[in-house]
């Protein structure tokens, strides 16, 4: 099983981090690993799943979607009518609940769409516990509504206004306050990414979105999907719609990355096609960086995937073949936007209309497949920028 | 035997504890930097520690990562950093560490980067977000460079790590005083120095504190227990405070002297 006790996948993974983590990593891994053998939390946590943030999803057959691409079957698999609007909950619910078993009474976690901002914010709220978000200058501006969202949850937004003001400069500033107050507080990130155990315990927390989907789908149509779409910033919904399928070799994965303004520009976060290999906020994965290593800005329409590193795990599936990475910029993504909207009445976020639009480019080969899509949230926060992109007057 | 380990022979002998102070390569720029630690060795400035600038330096509080993302806009990169290096090492014999993130060290190749090194005259290298965990690579090729690789020990190391760490450290010991980032204190800790009486206790090698420290008498207190101290952001402050102004090298040599007890009608 991936990873190994290092925290490796094969070569990606491992805890690259300053001194004074090492101990609360361990603790945090060790704590994991008991809870997740441990009925009563997985009790706990299946009941909050269910109860508070509306699981089990529907996995919705998209029929007019389908006939509109010519494709046989799509499936939507709907974290996007989870509480929260976004499938981030399933991790910080697990990780609130592993917190509350550590004693630790204040969370800290930061945010680049403030969609996790808001799912901690949540959890925070409900089991009262102290909450402070860090979030980018320029994503406060970008994203207004979730900030008022996250300030009437209680929690106490931070502004970062450290290197490019956006999520990578929001995770180096968590991770400072972590590193400050290593004793007390747990830091909820919000992907998988991040030193081990972070890419493994967030997987695992949203690994909840693949198997009820295999459940379903079995249920439904009597066989696995041929296809497994979703979009990747740092990997978490993807990871979690994949990794219960990683064996059933003819179910094929494929991560849509943001192209951005376009790969051959520097307004991208296409990490798995274009980064090199490097060490990002404590993991060795890929990364977006410059000849010397400096860490790149990244940039897309969707502020969830505008990241420059990406899990490691990830790393992993596309080094042995196991999923393919492809990509989508920011007008498919407004397209895609568009298209769900118009075909099904569904108002997607903008980072999952990045793999709607993914869908009209492979309809060809895509024919007599059933594939599913994991709609991971839902467009309301995005309506802004949409309105924008689509000058909708 | 390389230079900061006979600098550490030295001051023993000498009965002296050594003074670290730490630079961002670059800030405000080449020439400032070239001449500070110049005149910092002349000061009596054991080693110099040299921060190579990066784009995320996640152990930093916000003077070093200021200065950082300061020598990075004006162009500074890890070539300039190695020529400044050679340059230094001709005209002093000071002891110098190199404090890199790991990324760009990844980047430029580990067996390159230590060649360079080597070749640049640099002694030592630090590598805050480098675990020993995460270390072999860099510790085989290290050794045939003859680089020393600093680790570091936290408040919160325990155990069997201490020993671990103990072990792998080469030149000396990083202490880090307190749990948190880079930057000035009023205070430390208070159970800083029972905690380094304990590190002295299971290791011979010379371990020198760092974070936080801007006082002459918080060195005074530490030089009682430890062999050497490391101030970083003080100094960067002292830099940033006098940006622009024809004294600022005489500025920060003059708080190194008030750091060390000297007395220099200065606060
Ligand atoms: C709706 C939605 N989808 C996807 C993502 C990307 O994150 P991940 O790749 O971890 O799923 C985000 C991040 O904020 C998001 O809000």
């Amino acid at each position: 099983m991936f990873p190994n006790n290092k925290g490796y996948f094969e070569e990606f993974g491992g805890r690259f981090v300053p001194e004074t983590l090492m101990f609360c990593l361990k603790q945090l891994e060790d704590e994991y690993l008991k809870a997740k053998k441990d009925k009563k939390f997985l009790r706990e946590f299946n009941y909050y799943l269910r109860e508070y943030a509306g699981r089990p999803t529907p996995l919705y057959l998209a029929e007019n979607l389908s006939r509109y691409l010519g494709i046989n079957k799509i499936y939507l698999k709907r974290e996007d009518l989870l509480h929260t609007g976004a499938h981030k909950i399933n991790n910080t619910l697990g990780q609130v609940l592993l917190a509350i078993r550590m004693g630790k009474r204040r969370i800290i976690a930061e945010t680049g769409a403030g969609q996790h901002g808001v799912a901690t914010a949540t959890v925070a709220a409900m089991f009262g516990l102290k909450c402070d978000v860090y979030m980018g200058k320029q994503d406060i501006k970008r994203q207004r509504l979730n900030v008022f969202r996250m300030k009437l949850l209680g929690a106490n937004v931070i502004p970062v206004e450290s290197g490019s003001q956006t999520l990578k400069d929001a995770i180096n500033e968590a991770i400072r306050d972590w590193v400050t107050n290593v004793r007390t507080t747990h830091y909820i990130i919000g992907s998988t990414v991040g030193p081990h155990p972070y890419p493994m315990m967030v997987r695992d927390f949203q690994s909840v979105i693949g198997r009820e989907t295999k459940e379903q789908i079995i249920k439904k149509e009597g066989r696995l999907p041929d296809y497994l779409i979703a979009c990747v910033g740092g990997g978490s919904n993807a990871m979690g719609m994949f990794s219960p399928f990683f064996k059933y070799k003819q179910v094929k994965f494929i991560g849509v990355e943001a192209a951005g303004k376009g790969l051959s520009t520097n307004r991208h976060s296409a990490t798995l096609t274009k980064g090199k290999k490097g060490v990002l906020h404590g993991a060795y994965s890929l990364v977006l960086e410059d000849r010397f290593g400096q860490i790149k800005s990244a940039y897309s329409i969707a502020p969830g995937l505008d990241y420059p590193g990406v899990g490691p795990e990830h790393a992993f599936y596309k080094k042995i073949g196991r999923a393919r990475y492809v990509t989508v910029d920011d007008k498919g993504a407004l397209e895609g936007f568009k298209l769900l909207s118009l075909t099904e009445g569904i108002i997607p976020a903008l980072e999952p209309a990045h793999v709607i639009f993914y869908l009209n480019k492979l309809k060809r080969q895509l024919k007599n497949s059933i594939v599913i899509v994991c709609l991971s949230g839902r467009g309301d926060k995005d309506l802004d920028i949409v309105v924008k992109g689509l000058k909708i007057k | 035997m390389n230079r900061i380990e006979r600098k550490f022979k030295e001051l023993k002998r000498k009965r002296q504890k050594a003074f670290v102070v730490f630079l961002t390569c670059g800030y405000p720029d080449l020439r400032t930097t070239k001449i500070l630690i110049k005149e910092l060795y002349r000061a009596g400035v054991d080693i110099i520690e040299l921060g190579i600038p990066f784009s995320d330096p996640l152990a930093d509080g916000k003077l070093i990562q200021e200065s950082s993302a300061y020598a990075l806009k004006k162009g500074i990169d890890i070539f300039k950093v190695f020529k400044l290096a050679s340059e230094t090492r001709r005209i002093t014999s000071i002891p110098l560490c190199l404090l890199t993130y790991y990324n760009p060290i990844i980047c430029f190749g580990l067996e390159r980067f230590m060649r360079m090194s080597r070749d640049s005259g640099v002694d030592g290298l630090i590598i805050p977000d480098l675990p020993p965990e995460e270390s072999k690579d860099i510790l085989k090729i290290a050794k045939s460079y003859g680089i020393s690789v600093i680790f570091f020990i936290s408040p919160t190391t325990s155990g069997e790590r201490l020993k671990l760490i103990c072990n792998l450290s080469r030149g000396f010991i990083y202490y880090v005083s307190l749990t948190g980032v880079t930057g000035p204190r009023e205070k430390l800790p208070v159970d800083l120095i029972d905690n380094l009486k304990k590190i002295k206790k299971i290791t011979s090698k010379p371990v020198c504190v760092g974070f936080g420290i801007s006082r002459p008498d918080q060195i005074k207190r530490l030089y009682k227990i430890v062999d050497g101290v490391i101030v970083g952001s003080a100094i960067i402050k002292k830099i940033k405070d006098n940006l622009g102004k024809p004294d600022l090298i005489k500025k920060v040599v003059d708080f190194v002297l008030w750091l060390r007890g000297n007395k220099i009608s200065y606060v």
